[in-house]
């Protein structure tokens, strides 16, 4: 995230179901032209202050919103990953959501049962996702929180994976029901430790709770903002330079360091 | 003793033994706690990440991607999953919050005006799902005059309205009350101790229906507290401390 907004990208158009801040800080940098999505904020906080800026004052430029709700946002990528145009469905009738909306459709059911909407196909360009671990080819093993993970990859043209570790392609093959992303449908597979902080990694990394705190209280202000994006961002070459920013004692804090493995899973054949 | 308590305890009792229930996060997730801890120790919780699970997470969460919620869990699918649980029918009930309401229970959380300016609040999230979906929904809110709206910008998430497929929202339960939804209006059902129905009343932005006696929600007790303690340590949802 911090690298896109040091590369200087423009008219980014951002999906996801609940974005968590990142959203937020890359629209404050003037990234992004869209954003599809059911809903844009801190989850610990509430408000995306540098969202709404842009939404209502156009601060640092107008940006357009395709309102969904988790639900629909998830269909629209599955029924790219299916390689169907639309998916129907019976959420959001009556809500608002549904009214003028460029991708939401009424249809009525060709089996003879009640009005149901159409969610038509949403093909990003490239999905991010963050695994435990990968082997060299991208195949990667992913566990706990999954979302719509499975349904980014498989819409999406290509995939970057970013992960804790670089694994032998056998630790993969161990474990196949555990591999979410087929590395076929990798571009590019990064080993990149603590890559998803500030949110969580299970095994790995817990949450690291302040930076969502300060920069809820700093991005309410364009000034707040600016000085969060001097001292997080553009002050920083990489995300090792991120990491040593945190420090040793927050790292050691932040890395989880006992283990709750699974029970072993026998695949002789 | 703070309101949100009393939101947790009133939440917890909307929930029935053996019920599967959308538990979302904040004061609904220790609503969920408590009602595990008491009187509905075989309900099940599904989290819209795709996490299910049949005991409370050990610990505080802020969210419910955290990893505490994994731990423990009966199943961490994906939210296509449990949506479709929810389409299906076979999910009891779902709590969802709020910025504002109107008398019919519609939620709007996407955008709404302040002096006549544009205000852009986070958006709906699963709350649409939830509500259109869910056999019933539990409203939780801030209870102040400004949100509470004889019409609102943006109906997010609907409530009672002609042509609803199933479900829609049975109780609403602020920081002053506990009040029943139902199609011809909001009604006060209990009122949170010290709050007078005159005070409930002068909060709320439209007439609400007020039956001659009543009587006051009922507190939590000290073995309440002590659950909700247990899933808040440091009030941090409900403003103890």
């Amino acid at each position: 995230m911090q690298e896109l907004i040091r590369l200087g990208r423009r008219d980014l158009t951002l999906i996801g179901p609940i974005s968590d801040m990142a959203f937020d800080q890359l629209i404050g940098a003037g990234c992004v032209r869209q954003v599809i999505a059911a809903w844009v904020g801190n989850v610990a906080g509430g408000s995306g202050y540098a969202f709404r800026r842009a939404v209502e004052d156009g601060i640092p430029h107008p940006i357009t919103v395709e309102d969904h709700s988790n639900f629909t946002v998830g269909l629209a990528l599955k029924a790219a990953a299916m390689g169907v145009p639309f998916l129907p469905t019976y959420t959001v009738q009556g809500s608002d959501i549904a009214r003028n909306h460029p991708r939401i459709r009424p249809i009525s059911d060709p089996f003879g049962g009640p009005a149901l909407l159409a969610v038509g196909a949403l093909h990003p360009d490239v999905a991010i996702v963050h695994a435990q671990r990968a082997d060299r080819h991208g195949n990667a093993h992913l566990w706990g929180n999954l979302g719509l993970t499975v349904e980014a990859v498989y819409a999406a043209r290509t995939t970057i994976v970013t992960c804790e570790e670089i694994v032998a392609d056998e630790v993969i093959r161990s474990d196949p029901n555990r591999t979410i992303i087929p590395g076929f449908l990798v571009g590019a597979v990064v080993e990149e430790p603590g890559g998803a902080l500030p949110s969580s990694v299970q095994g790995y990394w817990r949450r690291d709770f302040q930076p969502f705190l300060d920069y809820h209280q700093q991005s309410k202000t364009v000034e707040g903002y600016a000085a969060w994006r001097r001292d997080w961002v553009d002050g920083l070459h990489d995300r090792s330079e991120y990491l040593a920013r945190l420090g040793a004692s927050t790292l050691d804090a932040l890395r989880v360091q006992d283990s709750r493995l699974a029970a072993p899973a026998n695949f002789a054949p | 003793m703070t309101a949100r308590q009393l939101m947790v305890v009133a939440a917890a009792r909307e929930i029935r033994d053996g019920e599967v229930v959308f538990v979302g996060m904040r004061l609904p997730l220790l609503g969920f706690a408590l009602a595990k801890a008491t009187h509905a120790p075989n309900a099940i919780g599904l989290f819209e990440n795709g996490v299910i699970r049949d005991r409370p997470p050990d610990g505080f969460i802020y969210t419910m991607g955290d990893p505490p919620n994994i731990v423990n869990a009966v199943a961490c699918l994906g939210l296509l999953d449990v949506m479709s649980l929810l389409q299906q029918g076979r999910v009891d009930a779902g709590f969802i919050g709020g910025a504002e309401i109107d008398p019919r229970g519609d939620l709007n959380t996407t955008r709404t005006s302040a002096s006549g300016k544009l205000v852009r609040l986070p958006g709906s999230g699963g709350a649409a799902d939830i509500a259109v979906l869910a056999g019933r929904t539990i409203l939780i809110m801030e209870h102040e005059p400004r949100r509470f709206r004889p019409t609102l910008d943006y109906v997010t998430s609907p409530g009672h309205f002609a042509g609803r497929r199933r479900g829609g929202p049975a109780t609403l339960i602020t920081t002053l009350g506990v009040f029943d939804v139902t199609p011809d209006g909001l009604r006060v059902r209990t009122r949170h101790p010290g709050i007078s129905v005159d005070a409930i009343r002068a909060a709320t932005g439209f007439p609400i229906a007020v039956p001659t006696n009543v009587s006051e929600t009922v507190p939590p007790t000290e073995a309440e507290l002590g659950h909700i303690r247990r899933a808040d340590p440091n009030g941090f949802w409900t403003g103890e401390n």
